[in-house]
């Protein structure tokens, strides 16, 4: 579904991602991880259009996307998040969704959109109150918002970007299973970055890491974890989370 | 959705408006409302992209492109106002799409938006100035007198005639107003005016939504600058165009209150009352305190009442009305 190759992104004399080439398959989620300043932000935002690529291909349902203006890309079937969440709040946590969903697909019906927004507070379990502020949504909320109005652009991908930071582990957990849900239920294929191994590692289908703006290790969660490339670069000093997180993936991955 | 209650009200204070010229004859004082109808319908125009941190100071450049070029195709061409208002406006919107457009491609936004506006502003009024073999300079410029048809010249010497114009013009940018405030344009803008990429990744096409609000702002303010000029059958660079009107705008749009429709009416109310009581009790030697008392005025509204006169009232009658913008 989405075929990326020979990305690169240099800011002035700076490489933020170089020369990365990967793969979604439709109906998977993956898995992008890397320490800070490893680009995985940077790739978002060229997939998203927010950033043109200096080089390379981005292929989604076999057409060239790289470049095009965000809006573009939105209509084509690609939502995102943003890693910390921007709600409009001079509009009701409704209209938010609303918006996104009738600019997001096309702009074609008004009724459409808010049906589309209904569906996607229900699927996040916001309620579907039309007077509710922004205002009262504390740091789950806001997160779960971010998703709605991700969602309501009807996306055949969708980025997730860090969609966990500042979460309690409860709500953690909450978050990680509706990505699942999402890709389950709805179809949508999903690519999620995220700082917190643990909980990634167990929802995703594959892992790519990222470090210095190259492409350092891909594959199933449990391989790319106890990859000492990955050990040594991404989590170095922090090997204990790593053989735990890859202990939890294949515990999973045999439990299923 | 409006209530039926308010629909009522709008109905009853319409039918009051239109029968006002039958009933009360005072020659000046229906001068004095044609003005604040006229004013109130430029002010509303501006307030359609100044609600959303759109802040032109470049709107007087439209007014006077309204007014010169309707007059000028009038006197030098023999073109009828039916024609020369809506060449003066696409003339005006031309302009606007070719300020706006690298503005709003290359995120020109906030304070260096104000400063490219302001510079428009000066350009046209040096524009009129400086052609003053055509325009007559900053001396001013008549419209020719009609010898024929006067309602194919836009001519009419009483006043009734010019109060129902300028009512009906002023009730078609209220209507305007409460059109965009109730289309998802308007949660667009709003978006956009608090967070240009969110919005891009719900979807909108940022700058193609900036470029139409200020498309309609533009072409509705040269129409006011029209209107004004063939009511006025006088106008000079400084009373349709530069800076100082465009303060002006700016000055009564937030008085009265931005983020009502009947803010920017409010706002010209007080402002060409003010400007008229100036006038009258201290004549030429009041010349150019209005200016003085707006800018101090302009000062601690945006202090002290962001909401204007008429939205700050509302919010006090109504304590449980939804959420208004920038609360």
């Amino acid at each position: 579904m989405l075929e990326v190759s020979g990305l690169v992104k240099r800011f002035g004399g700076f490489t933020a991602v170089n020369n990365v080439s990967f793969r979604v398959e439709q109906g998977e989620i993956l898995g992008l991880i890397g320490p800070n300043g490893s680009g995985k932000s940077t790739i978002f935002n060229m997939l998203s259009g927010t950033l043109a690529p200096t080089s390379g291909s981005i292929l989604f349902a076999g057409n060239e996307i790289a470049g095009l203006a965000p809006h573009r890309i939105i209509n084509r079937g690609i939502g995102r998040t943003f890693q910390i969440p921007r709600p409009f709040r001079r509009l009701t946590i409704f209209e938010n969704v609303a918006l996104a969903g009738f600019y997001g697909q096309g702009r074609h019906s008004r009724v459409k959109a808010e049906e589309a927004a209904e569906r996607s507070l229900a699927m996040v379990g916001l309620p579907i109150d039309r007077h509710a502020s922004v205002d009262g949504l504390g740091a789950a909320g806001l997160k779960k918002l971010e998703l709605a109005k991700a969602l309501a652009t009807a996306p055949k991908l969708l980025l997730a970007d860090e969609s966990l930071g500042g979460l309690d582990e409860t709500e953690m957990d909450q978050a990680a299973d509706m990505l699942r849900n999402i890709r389950d239920e709805l179809g949508i294929t999903i690519i999620w970055v995220e700082h917190i191994m643990g909980v990634l590692m167990r929802v995703v289908d594959r892992v790519m890491v990222l470090d210095h703006g190259e492409k350092i290790s891909e594959g199933l969660p449990s391989a790319v974890a106890s990859d000492p490339r990955v050990i040594e670069v991404y989590l170095g000093t922090d090997a204990e989370t790593t053989q735990a997180a890859a202990a939890e993936a294949r515990r999973r991955a045999g439990g299923q | 959705m409006m209530g039926q209650g308010r629909l009522a009200a709008w109905g009853i204070g319409l039918a009051a408006l239109v029968a006002l010229p039958f009933v009360y004859r005072d020659p000046y004082h229906l001068h004095i409302l044609v003005l604040i109808l006229i004013w109130s319908f430029a002010y509303t125009s501006w307030s359609m992209m100044g609600r959303f941190g759109l802040v032109s100071l470049g709107h007087g450049g439209f007014m006077g492109i309204g007014a010169y070029v309707t007059a000028l195709l009038w006197n030098h061409l023999g073109l009828s106002p039916w024609v020369g208002i809506p060449v003066s406006m696409a003339a005006a919107g031309a302009l606007a799409l070719i300020v706006g457009y690298p503005c709003f491609r290359f995120r020109i936004t906030g304070h260096y938006f104000v400063l490219v506006t302001l510079a428009l502003s000066g350009i046209v009024l040096q524009v009129i100035t400086a052609t003053r073999d055509y325009t007559g300079g900053s001396l001013g410029y008549t419209p020719n007198r009609a010898s024929g048809n006067r309602l194919l010249a836009l001519q009419f010497d009483d006043k009734t005639t010019w109060y129902l114009i300028a009512l009906a013009i002023w009730l078609f940018g209220i209507v305007v107003w409460h059109w965009v405030d109730r289309s998802m344009a308007r949660h667009a803008l709003e978006a956009i005016s608090e967070d240009e990429d969110a919005a891009a990744a719900a979807g909108v096409d940022v700058t193609a939504e900036k470029l139409k609000i200020t498309l309609l702002s533009a072409l509705m303010t040269a129409l006011a600058g029209a209107i004004y000029c063939q009511y006025q059958m006088f106008i000079t660079p400084d009373t349709v165009s530069g800076i100082a009107v465009s303060l002006q705008m700016v000055f009564a749009a937030i008085v009265g209150g931005l983020f009502v429709s009947l803010g920017p009416t409010v706002g010209a109310i007080i402002t060409i009352l003010l400007a008229e009581t100036l006038r009258i009790g201290f004549g030429t030697r009041a010349v150019g305190w209005d200016n003085l008392v707006y800018g101090v005025l302009l000062v601690l509204f945006i202090i002290f009442l962001p909401k204007g006169i008429l939205g700050s009232v509302l919010d006090r009658l109504k304590p449980q009305r939804k959420v208004s913008p920038n609360s």
